[in-house]
Parts: structure tokens; C-alpha cells; sequence
């Protein structure tokens, strides 16, 4: 695909992105959550967190030429963190040689890695911080498959109730007896390895959660009187889903994408160390954390590989389970 | 209760249907036989070679013929060569089962009371600045990859300390809890903080419901009505959670057996990935469903006895 293909995709989602969130901060409801939400201090911190983890992973996608996106730029020209131009060996955090107790061998770039280079010498830190734009794409793309079957199906299937709602069940019970993480492995195992079929695959075992609870949510919603009355009124279908049920519901979509996001994270390091996860050579916190099997059995160890990608992804996964729970506390509605 | 039973059973049945078809489409449709068998036996197979497989291993049929034999392969229990090594896979099961449950009964049992003591211990001390901070740490132990705990474990305590062996799994008496400890006590750790946060938001709950309020009135201790009173009613959601979370339980012996060598079910699941050993796979989840659903029942029956109000008919 062409650069400017790939950053106007880019542009276009996250545009789409705040658009849903600026539709949703018209809702009156989410309006008295942002109230109780600005005075909640880790909440607060935890979405600068996310929003910096979102502003680097976007200038890694934004590509000024194909293999560079304007992150290298910032990275590698302004501030000077580039790799090792001889693909050397590992080399320890600002040493001056590479990492090899017998005979050492000079760095071109001395003391020029704040956290070492990884094996073929590129530098960890950078590559830690460009796991971000993976973790989003993995994490965009999975949210784009399962939020919209998960409303769809779950409200279809509280609101129509009858044969909808009956075919809705028997398909996430089934999903749900598969322990989600055989699911993941068998359909991985058949499919070929990328970040589309990752998403897939994740997607496949993310939506039950949602779409059960937004079963049972519509359907409490369908006892209300303000259902009824636009019942009464002759509504159709579509209006009273729409206008009535899907902005009350919401709120679940919003806190299951943080949480869903966080666990989506985590899955890729776990299926990239199993095995069937990113393909090999990707720029993914699972992959660093996978090299680590041959890392830590060296003597003396590398250590830096595997701390760099753990630390950058508990960041992340951190910052979005506290602002999760943030966000579930704002929109309680029994305080 | 006992047709309650038998009703419940039957439900399992299209369920277990739908697994099978999942199942099927995946290694069969998606992944043909064919395909399977050269990635098997490599790119230099000759079409007789592979054939051979495929007629050996009974993939040899059209499609409708061969979901039927699957099914009742699977049904029968009676699962078939493993498409890498050869070996039964029912043997492999049977070999795998007592190495697993070694690891993922004390551990889930550990695990439980742990997790209950410490989320009653968080509700004593309920909206305090240390039950603030204890909130806090469980959210972040949940946040770490289980591979950094292992890691941490196995070069810290086990190589650098030597406190206990790195590797390996044998099973004699003693010496078996010798090399369990570690691995038993990294899947505890694992699940820790998830399981603390749940439990706390449980009996939190509770502790709003009239009966709590009555007992403190009554002039019941704060201790007693945590731990007689809200243990006690908090039982029926701990039941469902604990269930539900068993999956995750056989999720983190997957990478501890593997990580530290210890010959179970999971260990026999990295493998089989590894070496792309579909039916290996296949039978594997088609036995996971089934634990699944045979929890789901026990969780039923498990609230009648933990509540005398639940009545099943």
C-alpha cells in the first residue's frame, strides 16, 4: 500500500475515533460521569498515560517514506537513539562495546542506547516504544471486528427476545465452552500469520462478554417506562433501538473497550510466546518478551530485551485497567 | 435433582455439536488434510508418501463422511493418532492428567484462600488508604505478562538463589512438592490479583444488605460478620467466578508446564503447537469444552448446597 494510503487510513480512524466520542459527550449521562470523572486523580493520570501511548503508536503509523514513519524521525534524526549500522551483537545499556565477554568488539554508536541493542543491534528503547503502534493496530482492529457484532447481536437479541434471541445464546455459549485460549491457539494454528487474522481470531473470543452483558442490559431497559411509552407512541423498531437503548447502553461499550483493549494487549504477548502470536520480526512487546527464552539462559544474561517490551507494556495495559475502573466508577449510578 | 441433572446434560449436547463443527471448519475446511499432511511431513513428501498419511491417519474421505468419523471419534473418546509423533492420543491425556493436576489443584486451592483472606482483609478495611493502595497493587500484578513472573521466579529464586530446582518434574514422593513449590507458587501469583479485586467487589456487595446491618447492630463483632456472615452469603457469586475461572487456571499451567518442564496437559499443548500437531489440538479443545460445561454443572449443584434457598427442579 502506499504511504499516504496507509496515513490517511490512519487519520480517517482516529478521526472516526474522537468523532463517536464527541457524540457520546452530548449524552446526558456521560455528561454527569465527566463531573465525578474530572476530580478522580489516578483516573485522570492514567488517561494521560493512554494518551501518550496513542500519540506515539500514531507517529509510528504516520509514514513519511515506506520504511519510515515519522516517529524514526523524531526517534532516530532529532533526538539520535538509531541502531547499530553493523548488525552486531547484543550490547548492555550506554556501553561502549558489544556485549561479548571474550572479545569485545567496538560500537559505532558508543553509549548511545540507553537500554542496549537487541540482537541484530537495533536499539531496545526504540523498539520497546514502536511496540505501541502494533499493540493500537492489533487493538483498533480487533475493537472495530467484536463492538459492532457484540451491539448488534446483544440488543437484537434482548430487545426481539423469541428464535433472535435463542440462536444469540446457543452461539456464545458455544464460543464460551471453548476456553478462549484454545480457541485462539486452534484458530491461529490454520490461519496464516498476521496482525488481520490475530484480530479475527482475538475478536472471536472478545465479543461473548459484551454482547451477554448488553443482552441483559436491553432487556432490563425493555421493562422501563420510557420504552414503553415510545412503544405506545407507534416507534418503529429501529427508532426505539436507536434513539432509546443504544445511547443508555453505551456506557458498557465504552468501559469494555478499555478493559478489552488491556486484555487484547496481554493476549498478543502470551500467543507471541506460545507461539502462534505477531509473525516473527514484528515490532511487538510479545515478540521481545518471547526472545527473552533464549536471553535469560546466556551467562552472563540479557536482561535489558525483556525489561524494556515488559515495562513499556505494563504501562500501557496498567494505564487502561485503572482508567477502566475510573470510568466504571463515574458512570455507577448508585453513588 | 436428578432430572434436573439429566436435563442439564442434555443441553450440553447441541453445545458440544457446535464445538465439534467449530472444530471441524477450522482443522478440516480452513486447513485442509492435504495441506496438514505437507506441512507434516515436509516440502519433499511425494504425492504416494502423502497419501500414505492421509490413509493411515483415516483423512482419507470426502468431507461429510470425515465430520462423521471426527465426531464420533471425539465422542468415543477415542481420539486417534497424534499427527506428529504417532503416539494414542488418549495416552498421551492419561500421561499428561496426573503431572497437570499435581500443579493445578494446589495451586487453585492455595490460590482460593489466599485471595479470600486478603479481599476480607480489603473489606475490614474498607475505603481506607491502605485498602486504596491494596486495589492499586492488584491492578497492577493483573497487568504484568505471566512470562515476566516466571522469568523473575526462575532466575531469581530458582538459579540465582538456588532455593529450588530451575526445571524439571518427577513424580516421588517428596522430592515431587520439591520441585511443585515454585511452579505452584507462580500460578498463585499469577491469578492473585485479578482474583483479590473480583472477591473484594463481591463482598462489598454484600456488605450493603440489610443483614449485615442488623448483625452489627445486634452488637456482632466487625471480624464475625466478615467471615461468618458475608463469607458465607458472599459464597453464591464466589462460586460463579471461581468456575468461570478455571479456564485461566488451565491458561497459566499452560505456560508454567512448559516454562518448567513439567510433563502435563499443557506442556503437551505447547508441543503440539509447536509442531503443528492439529489433532492434537483439536482433541485438546474438544476436552477443554467438555471441562467446561461438566464445571458449569458442578457450579449448579454447588449452589444448591452453598444456599438452601436454591431449589433445583
Amino acid at each position: 500500500m502506499a504511504p499516504w494510503l496507509e496515513n490517511l487510513i490512519v487519520i480517517v480512524s482516529l478521526a472516526c475515533a474522537f468523532g463517536l466520542l464527541r457524540l457520546g459527550s452530548k449524552n446526558e449521562r456521560w455528561q454527569r460521569a465527566w463531573k465525578f470523572f474530572k476530580r478522580d486523580r489516578i483516573g485522570i493520570v492514567a488517561g494521560i498515560g493512554i494518551a501518550i501511548y496513542l500519540l506515539v503508536g500514531t507517529l509510528d503509523l504516520l509514514e513519511i517514506s515506506p520504511s519510515k514513519s515519522i516517529l524514526d524521525w523524531v526517534l532516530g534524526d532529532a533526538i539520535g537513539l538509531r541502531d547499530e549500522p553493523t548488525k552486531s551483537s547484543y550490547s548492555a545499556p550506554f556501553a561502549k562495546t558489544t556485549f561479548d565477554i571474550s572479545n569485545p568488539a567496538p560500537l559505532q554508536l558508543p553509549g548511545r542506547h540507553p537500554m542496549g541493542t537487541t540482537q541484530l543491534g537495533k536499539d531496545t528503547f526504540v523498539q520497546a516504544i514502536k511496540g505501541s503502534s502494533t499493540a493500537l493496530v492489533l487493538g483498533g482492529l480487533t475493537s472495530l471486528i467484536y463492538l459492532p457484532l457484540s451491539i448488534f447481536l446483544g440488543i437484537a437479541a434482548g430487545y426481539f427476545r423469541g428464535w433472535v434471541d435463542d440462536a444469540v445464546q446457543y452461539l456464545y455459549s458455544t464460543i464460551a465452552s471453548i476456553p478462549d485460549i484454545l480457541l485462539l491457539i486452534s484458530m491461529l494454528m490454520v490461519m496464516q500469520k498476521g496482525l488481520g487474522t490475530m484480530s479475527l481470531a482475538l475478536a472471536t473470543t472478545g465479543w461473548v462478554g459484551l454482547c451477554r452483558l448488553l443482552r441483559g442490559e436491553t432487556m432490563r431497559l425493555n421493562e422501563r417506562q420510557f420504552v414503553a411509552a415510545a412503544r405506545s407512541l407507534g416507534q418503529s423498531h429501529f427508532n426505539i433501538i436507536a434513539r432509546h437503548l443504544l445511547p443508555n447502553v453505551m456506557h458498557l461499550v465504552l468501559i469494555n473497550f478499555v478493559l478489552g483493549f488491556s486484555a487484547i494487549v496481554l493476549a498478543e504477548s502470551i500467543l507471541s510466546y506460545l507461539g502462534v502470536g505477531t509473525p516473527i520480526g514484528t515490532a511487538s512487546w510479545g515478540q521481545m518478551i518471547d526472545g527473552a527464552r533464549g536471553e535469560l539462559g546466556r551467562e552472563p544474561l540479557v536482561w535489558w530485551d525483556v525489561t524494556a517490551a515488559s515495562v513499556a507494556l505494563f504501562g500501557l495495559v496498567l494505564s487502561l485497567n485503572l482508567f477502566a475502573d475510573s470510568l466504571r466508577r463515574a458512570f455507577d449510578a448508585r453513588r | 435433582m436428578t432430572s434436573y441433572i439429566i436435563r442439564r446434560l442434555l443441553y450440553c449436547v447441541p453445545i458440544l455439536f457446535g464445538v465439534m463443527l467449530i472444530t471441524f471448519v477450522l482443522f478440516f475446511i480452513v486447513q485442509p488434510p492435504r495441506a496438514r499432511a505437507r506441512a507434516i511431513l515436509g516440502e519433499k513428501a511425494t504425492p504416494q508418501q502423502i497419501d500414505d498419511w492421509l490413509h493411515k491417519h483415516e483423512y482419507d474421505k470426502p468431507l461429510p463422511k470425515l465430520f462423521v468419523s471426527q465426531t464420533w471419534k471425539l465422542v468415543t473418546f477415542n481420539f486417534g493418532l497424534s499427527d506428529k509423533t504417532n503416539r494414542p492420543i488418549a495416552k498421551t491425556f492419561i500421561d499428561g492428567a496426573v503431572p497437570s493436576l499435581c500443579l493445578t489443584v494446589p495451586a487453585f486451592i492455595a490460590g482460593f484462600f489466599m485471595a479470600v483472606g486478603a479481599s476480607l482483609y480489603l473489606v475490614l478495611i474498607r475505603y481506607s488508604a491502605l485498602d486504596r493502595f491494596g486495589v492499586f497493587v492488584c491492578v497492577a500484578l493483573m497487568s504484568i505478562p505471566p512470562m515476566v513472573y516466571m522469568f523473575i521466579g526462575q532466575s531469581a529464586l530458582a538459579l540465582h538463589f538456588a532455593y529450588f530446582p530451575a526445571y524439571g518434574f518427577e513424580i516421588r514422593g517428596f522430592s515431587t512438592a520439591k520441585f511443585l513449590l515454585l511452579p505452584v507458587a507462580l500460578i498463585v501469583v499469577m491469578h492473585f490479583g485479578y482474583d483479590v479485586r473480583m472477591y473484594r467487589t463481591i463482598f462489598l456487595e454484600e456488605i450493603t444488605q440489610d443483614y449485615v446491618r442488623t448483625a452489627f447492630s445486634k452488637g456482632v463483632s466487625q471480624l464475625r460478620v466478615l467471615f461468618v456472615h458475608v463469607l458465607k452469603n458472599g459464597m453464591i457469586s464466589l462460586i460463579t467466578l471461581v468456575v468461570t475461572s478455571l479456564p485461566a487456571l488451565i491458561m497459566g499451567s499452560i505456560l508454567v508446564e512448559n516454562f518448567f518442564g513439567i510433563p502435563g496437559l499443557g506442556n503437551a499443548l505447547v508441543h503440539a503447537i509447536q509442531t503443528g500437531d492439529a489433532a492434537m489440538v483439536n482433541a485438546l479443545v474438544y476436552l477443554g469444552a467438555l471441562l467446561y460445561l461438566g464445571s458449569l454443572l458442578l457450579t449448579d449443584i454447588l449452589y444448591a448446597v452453598a444456599d438452601p434457598r436454591i431449589r433445583l427442579s
